[in-house]
């Protein structure tokens, strides 16, 4: 990691953190600027940015990595009762654990490619759930949850001396209580790294060879180069980002349950890379932050909030508008998403990013088009 | 990574020490000069948060509570008939909202997953600046939202939750309990079953693989086997299976004679609808006719799964043919608005709105400690189970048990059930340490 970025990377980057940071006072207008949420955004844009360096990079579609985001939430929550509620051994162990267990899925499922790959990797998640959710329920608590408990050990926390007294424990960082905007900014710091490295995979020689994974294998192969562990190694960094973002939703809120590993959780990170743009450096935290919304924000109108909305018209006009409406909200969100996914798979196969770059281009073409006029123009 | 890795370590070498010390003044100056608690209400609205499950398992249920709550909402706003504010024994509320201010609400969706239940919960604490939360339709989501109330500090009603831990193990000070549990359940299904099935029985468990499912295996297990009979097997299925013809199937060969399904909602309704159509009630098995129980049983669940709940035995919290003065005004109150009669889940959230709004008025605050203080030990009637008390010792309320049974002529499609027993209450009572648990302290929050 020698060479020095680029000026755009540079600026893009600085955007980046200058935005998420802006992130509560940015989307308060939107109804969005509430700590939990934007700490979902945060995380769910890491998991994604890391699903996006395997899939975005290599082509390889992972159907299991909601499992990985799911170790890690063990993982925290383990070391929060075990060790201390700092979250930093927390993630730090979450996001080694997330790769671990991520080599080892990924040492076999990457013995096959394209759709062979995908049911691989769904069924090692599947399974992964399964345990977590029944035959684990010593490690995992089952259904109910892994929680914190007054009377856990925690060693470190009283190696340092430091006392809970009769209160359930939250995690903090060095007295910062990590919910709430700090656990919100925490995230978000580490949204930012985890941005920059995955920039610098997307500009290194490593990204360009995963690349080179994608668009010809069997090509790189005749070569005599042996893509495996490339591909292995993309695998192994996309579920140590999953594990830290498992790792960080227990550190906002110190709870792990079996249904994060659910298959429905895999999916809904490969609609946020490919709602977002895959292959793309933004993209995946667009998307991550377009399906969040909807599933938080749309969920919760009720038909108190549409007669409100619909005030305004004759009262026969509102019935039926808020009969309509009332499908898509509440608990028709899914219905919204489902549409929404349709309409950009179909129309911006590239995802929200191409919609952005089209609007660029348009705006630039007319600038420069007006500009390609002026001067044969001026020539006459 | 590497400039990054000597951060990390510097910052923790260095700020060890000093974060330690940091650490316990940020804790007591936060707490120690906070005058006000979470969400506290200052203009002339009361927002409240009803968390119920509008999709999955429980859906219907959840629909149902959504209704109660929205009635509760009403009666408690002055509009409306009063329902069941006019039978109630306390007299404080005057139908001019909570301590004068208009109680408006928020509504989200659990999808009866502990995940999303705490992220709806959240939202309506952080953006809607919800004062109490109430609802759910599963123990395992009620347990992770009261964790959250008493983090949050907020109170937290629990609705249709019916594990032992609730109110148990990993009760809260925050929280506070309506509905029964699968101890009083148990106690109060144990001398039915003896005297309609005898004392010489082998029963075969399925059961919902979470919190709930677990306590009542536990419970009907403990009650049943101190009666004389046997368990052959306990066979946990996963929440909302939806085909459970793979467990059923092998109880035809276990020996057993007695069926205990420990499902509640659509998974109920599934898997009995599934026993009866294998012919188990038609078979003879050790001598005996083949039994089923169905230890949590609703209004609801009974209409979906029709004609086979006949005869069929469990326990409920409320039910709408109830006679008694409270019963009735509810009924006609929810059935004016709606068109049908109320369900327990209907029931039971119904009263924790009305209890607490009451609360609330008679401490006259809306901050935890205060509204939990008059909860505890708060004595009444009128709400449609006789007298109640709000035990002290873990915020879990006594009042008699129902034992019904599936109706074998019912007069209409909502007419299902008939009350075989009302087990009283000092029957269905038991220490608060039996279930350990410990409530801790209250939280007001910042």
């Amino acid at each position: 990691m020698t060479t020095s970025m680029t000026k755009s990377d540079l600026l893009l980057l600085l955007c980046f953190a200058a935005a998420v940071l802006a992130g509560p006072v940015l989307l308060a207008p939107i109804g969005a600027g509430y700590p939990d949420l934007l700490q979902k955004f945060a995380i769910f844009g890491i998991f994604a940015l890391g699903f996006n360096i395997l899939f975005g990079l290599t082509g390889y579609l992972s159907f299991g990595h909601a499992a990985f985001l799911g170790v890690g939430s063990y993982t925290a929550v383990w070391t929060f009762k075990l060790l201390s509620m700092n979250p930093i051994p927390a993630i730090l162990l979450a996001t080694l654990l997330g790769g671990l267990f991520a080599a080892v899925i990924g040492f076999v499922s990457l013995r096959r490619t394209g759709i062979y790959f995908s049911i691989l990797t769904l069924a090692f998640a599947q399974m992964s759930y399964n345990l977590a959710y029944s035959v684990l329920t010593p490690v995992t608590n089952g259904e109910t949850g892994l929680q914190l408990a007054q009377s856990d050990p925690r060693v470190l926390d009283i190696a340092f001396g430091r006392d809970y007294g009769a209160v359930l424990p939250s995690s903090d960082l060095f007295g910062i209580s990590m919910t709430g905007y700090p656990g919100f900014y925490f995230c978000g710091v580490m949204l930012i790294l985890c941005f920059f490295v995955s920039m610098r995979i997307f500009r290194s020689p490593f990204g360009m060879m995963l690349r080179a994974v994608k668009s010809n294998q069997n090509r790189l192969n005749y070569t005599g180069l042996n893509t495996r562990p490339y591909a292995l190694a993309a695998f192994v960094i996309s579920g140590m980002y999953a594990g830290l973002a498992g790792g960080l939703l227990a550190v906002t809120d110190p709870l792990a349950g079996a249904e994060r590993m659910q298959w429905t959780a895999s999916g809904e990170v490969v609609l946020m890379t490919i709602l977002g743009g895959s292959g793309t450096l933004l993209g995946p935290v667009i998307g991550a932050g377009a399906i969040k919304y909807f599933e938080n924000i749309f969920s919760a109108f009720n038909e108190g909030v549409l007669v409100q909305a619909y005030s305004f018209l004759p009262e026969g006009l509102q019935h039926v508008m808020v009969w309509i409406s009332s499908l898509f909200v509440g608990e028709g969100w899914h219905l919204t998403l489902g549409a929404l996914f349709m309409i950009i798979v179909i129309f911006l196969p590239g995802g929200l990013m191409e919609g952005f770059n089209r609007i660029r281009a348009w705006i630039t073409g007319r600038f420069g088009g007006g500009g390609g006029s002026l001067a044969p123009a001026a020539a006459e | 990574m590497k400039d990054f890795k000597i951060n990390r370590r510097k910052m923790l070498q260095g700020t060890a020490l000093a974060g330690a010390g940091i650490a316990a003044p940020m804790v007591l100056t936060s707490r120690a000069f906070a005058a006000s608690y979470t969400n506290e209400p200052k203009g002339g609205t009361v927002t409240l948060g009803f968390n119920v499950p509008q999709t999955g398992a429980y859906a219907d249920e959840g629909a149902d509570e959504l209704r109660a709550y929205q009635l509760a909402v009403e009666h408690i706003n002055g509009e409306g008939d009063g329902g069941m504010l006019n039978t109630f024994s306390s007299k404080a509320l005057k139908g001019n909202g909570i301590n004068g201010k208009k109680v408006v609400y928020v509504t989200g969706d659990t999808q009866t997953k502990s995940d999303a239940a705490r992220a709806s919960a959240k939202r309506m604490i952080e953006k809607d600046g919800a004062i109490m939360i109430t609802g759910g339709s599963s123990s395992g989501v009620a347990i992770a939202v009261q964790g959250l109330c008493q983090d949050a500090g907020v109170i937290f009603m629990a609705g249709l939750t019916h594990s032992n831990d609730t109110t148990g193990k990993d009760k809260r000070a925050n929280g506070f309990r309506h509905f029964f549990n699968t101890e009083m359940s148990g106690a109060a299904l144990g001398p039915v079953l003896k005297n309609a099935f005898g004392s010489e029985r082998v029963a075969y468990h399925l059961t919902a693989d979470y919190t709930w499912g677990w306590s009542q295996e536990g419970s009907i297990k403990k009650y049943t086997e101190e009666l004389g009979w046997n368990t052959s097997a306990a066979v946990r299925t996963p929440l909302g299976a939806g085909d459970f013809s793979q467990y059923i199937t092998p109880v035809l060969n276990s020996g057993a004679d007695v069926l205990v399904l420990n499902h509640y909602g659509r998974d109920m309704v599934n898997s009995l609808t599934q026993a009866v159509q294998f012919g188990l009630r038609d078979k003879q098995v050790n001598g005996k006719d083949f039994a089923i129980v169905v230890p949590l049983y609703s209004r609801l669940m009974a209409q979906g799964a029709g004609e086979n709940v006949k005869g069929i035995f469990g326990s409920t919290n409320w039910h709408w043919s109830l006679q008694d003065e409270g019963s009735k005004a509810f009924v006609k109150s929810f059935g004016q608005k709606y068109g049908f009669p109320p369900s327990q889940a209907a029931h039971t959230t119904y009263c924790q709105a009305i209890l607490y709004a009451d609360a609330c008025q008679r401490a006259e605050t809306f901050r935890p400690s205060g509204v939990g203080a008059a909860l505890e030990g708060f004595k009444f009637d009128g709400l449609g189970n006789g007298p109640t008390e709000y035990r002290a010792e873990d915020h879990q309320c006594f009042k008699d048990v129902l034992v019904v049974k599936g109706k074998e002529n019912p007069s209409s499609k909502f007419d299902v059930l008939e009350v075989v027993e009302v087990t009283p209450r000092k029957q269905v009572e038991y220490p608060a340490e039996l279930l350990g648990g410990e409530l801790g302290p209250y939280n007001d929050g910042a």
